[in-house]
């Protein structure tokens, strides 16, 4: 682990992209610049993802050879917030640490790209997590665009779990409880390279922190 | 092995903090804090601490590394809190810590935060050098806890804590209930200004002999803080105005005389002639003036490090790394996680076993 490089070589034939993804288990791989996997490791555990965060990170080093990594696709959720910001946060260091740049993609779109790709899924079809408190996030794809990545119908939203179907109005339902981070590296990449950008900086946190602004001090009586 | 350069991490509750160290010689001490975002609801909200983290992290590491001078090339390990604090808080840092130590390919320290507030002292320009043993006071808005120091490296005991509140939440409750804005605690020192600090005469928590028995060296500020609501609001239903002044005077100095009083009996107990003091609620400024009037009458030496190294901060982190370092110990695995009741005996978490060819890493 000598290759730490500031100078982005588009030509650089060994080229990587590192994927990290926490919104539902923890998952992370490294592909080559065509989309091909060159090392994957995850866990689908819902919780405990500060704790292997960094193994699968070493493992996917170690697994994938020689090549210099890129860029850092990080998944941006939605998800449960504590798990999801631990793989932001360390995609973004690890990112720093090579001072390469980060591409954020919201989650389900690698659960899409599996969808379409792998399972051949066609037509319109939903993507719903978890999103705990009795809640599940859905966003609605159909098929891929020009670019090769899952084309949006309808974005995502948070329903009450028991409401999901009446919300899906008969579009094929995808229940997801793990994502491929290999499918989320190859939607950054091609994100990346038709030069367009899929989320912003902040987590697709989807609801506002659970506080509630203090009242007048309760009575304690005498 | 030259004094070595530590980048430490530190989100254990409302501050980000990124301190860069070599060995003794601190070189940046970069803290992002989020205190403002928390004012609004009058105490950290972890949920809100967790997402400023989570932005502040990269920036921070940034601007500490320009005022360092240092490259992320030339450090020789990352260090990072793995707790006691706020758990959603500590993951985004120990997420951050992991992915920069694989990414560099450096060693990972994983530390206790509370042992981290003591190393800050080992920071402090032109000091004489941390004596051992030493009891150590830390209080802040998170924790409250009396320590018995024989080793910052290895050896350190936890002789009490609070039971309830931390002092430093005590005076954010008091503040409200006195009108007075969030953070409590400097609100609460300017309001005592003009105040007689004997004109109320408030409890000393787990001071009455009865306690002291089972909680000589433990903390309780419940109960005081509901003896102020108890007198506000008597004053409110006689119809007179509550006298902010004296209230705030006389409740700060019921936390001082406890914290500064237990502390002191520690030191005697002991036999322990210094008293180190740490945390956020060191800049208050009575406690100070008392902790350093009663320690001199009572021969004890206390040492109190600069404020910025008082507050959470990431240099106290790796500082406390460098002194693991220097001792020979080895970097911590990546399979540590946050934990958010760490014991203050754990401190550094998941030291890697010795390698099976016998070569210390
Ligand atoms: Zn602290």
């Amino acid at each position: 682990m000598s290759q730490i490089s500031g100078v982005m070589n588009a030509d650089y034939p060994g080229r990587v992209i590192l994927a990290v993804d926490t919104s539902l288990g923890t998952a992370v791989a490294l592909i080559d610049a065509d989309g091909r996997s060159r090392a994957d490791a995850a866990t689908v555990d819902p919780l405990g993802h500060a704790e292997v965060i960094g193994d699968l990170l070493q493992r996917v080093l170690d697994g994938a050879g020689a090549g210099e990594i890129s860029h850092v696709v990080a998944g941006m959720g939605p998800g449960p917030f504590t798990g999801l910001r631990i793989g932001i946060a360390a995609a973004r260091a690890f990112a720093l640490g090579r001072a390469i740049p980060v591409v954020p993609v919201p989650s389900h779109f690698a659960a899409a790209l599996t969808a379409i790709e792998t399972d051949a899924v066609t037509g319109a079809f939903a993507i719903v997590t978890d999103a705990r408190r009795r809640e599940v996030a859905i966003t609605v794809f159909d098929g891929v665009d020009g670019d090769g990545i899952p084309s949006i119908v309808a974005d995502t939203f948070l329903v009450p779990r028991v409401d999901a179907d009446t919300h899906l109005d008969g579009i094929r339902r995808i229940d997801v409880d793990s994502l491929s981070a290999v499918d989320l590296a190859r939607v950054g990449a091609r994100a990346n390279a038709a030069g367009r950008t899929l989320a912003g900086a902040e987590p697709l946190y989807l609801r506002a922190p659970d506080v509630s602004l203090p009242g007048a001090p309760k009575r304690v009586g005498s | 092995m030259s004094a070595p350069l530590v980048l430490g991490i530190e989100t254990s509750c409302d501050e980000t903090g990124i301190g860069i160290v070599r060995g003794r010689t601190l070189l940046s001490n970069t803290i992002a804090s989020s205190m403002d975002e928390h004012a609004r609801y009058g105490g950290v909200v972890p949920e809100v601490a967790a997402r400023a983290h989570l932005e502040a992290l990269q920036p921070s590491i940034e601007k500490a590394l320009s005022e360092a001078g240092v490259g992320l090339e030339d450090l020789d390990a990352v260090a990072v809190t793995s707790g006691p604090g706020l758990a959603g808080a500590l993951m985004v840092g120990v997420g951050a810590a992991k992915g920069l130590a694989v990414s560099l390919g450096k060693p990972l320290y994983a530390v206790n935060h509370l042992v981290g507030h003591i190393a800050a002292d080992i920071l402090t320009a032109d000091s004489e050098p941390l004596e051992y043993p030493t009891i150590a006071l830390l209080v802040s808005g998170g924790h409250t806890s009396l320590l018995h120091v024989r080793d910052l490296t290895s050896d350190v005991e936890l002789l009490g804590e609070t039971m309830d509140d931390a002092a430093g939440e005590a005076f954010d409750k008091v503040a409200r209930l006195l009108s007075l804005p969030y953070p409590g605690g400097p609100e609460i020192d300017r309001a005592a200004l003009d105040g007689d600090p004997a004109a109320i005469r408030f409890p000393r928590g787990l001071s009455r002999a009865s306690d002291m028995a089972k909680h000589r060296y433990d903390f309780s500020f419940s109960g005081l803080k509901t003896a102020v609501a108890r007198w506000v609001e008597r004053c409110e239903a006689d119809g007179v105005e509550v006298p902010v002044a004296d209230v705030a005077a006389s409740f700060r100095e019921a936390v001082v005389d406890v914290l500064v009083t237990k502390a002191l009996a520690a030191c005697a107990d002991l036999g322990v002639p210094r008293l180190l003091l740490g945390g956020g609620v060191i800049a208050n400024r009575r406690l100070r003036e008392v902790a350093v009037e009663r320690a001199e009458a009572a021969g004890v030496t206390v040492r109190i490090p600069p404020l910025s190294l008082c507050t959470d901060n990431g240099a106290m982190i790796a500082a406390l790394a460098a002194e693991l370092i220097s001792s020979g110990r080895r970097p911590s695995t990546l399979a540590f996680g946050a934990d958010s009741t760490l014991p203050v005996t754990e401190i550094q978490v998941a030291e890697s076993a010795v390698p099976e060819d016998g070569d210390p890493a």
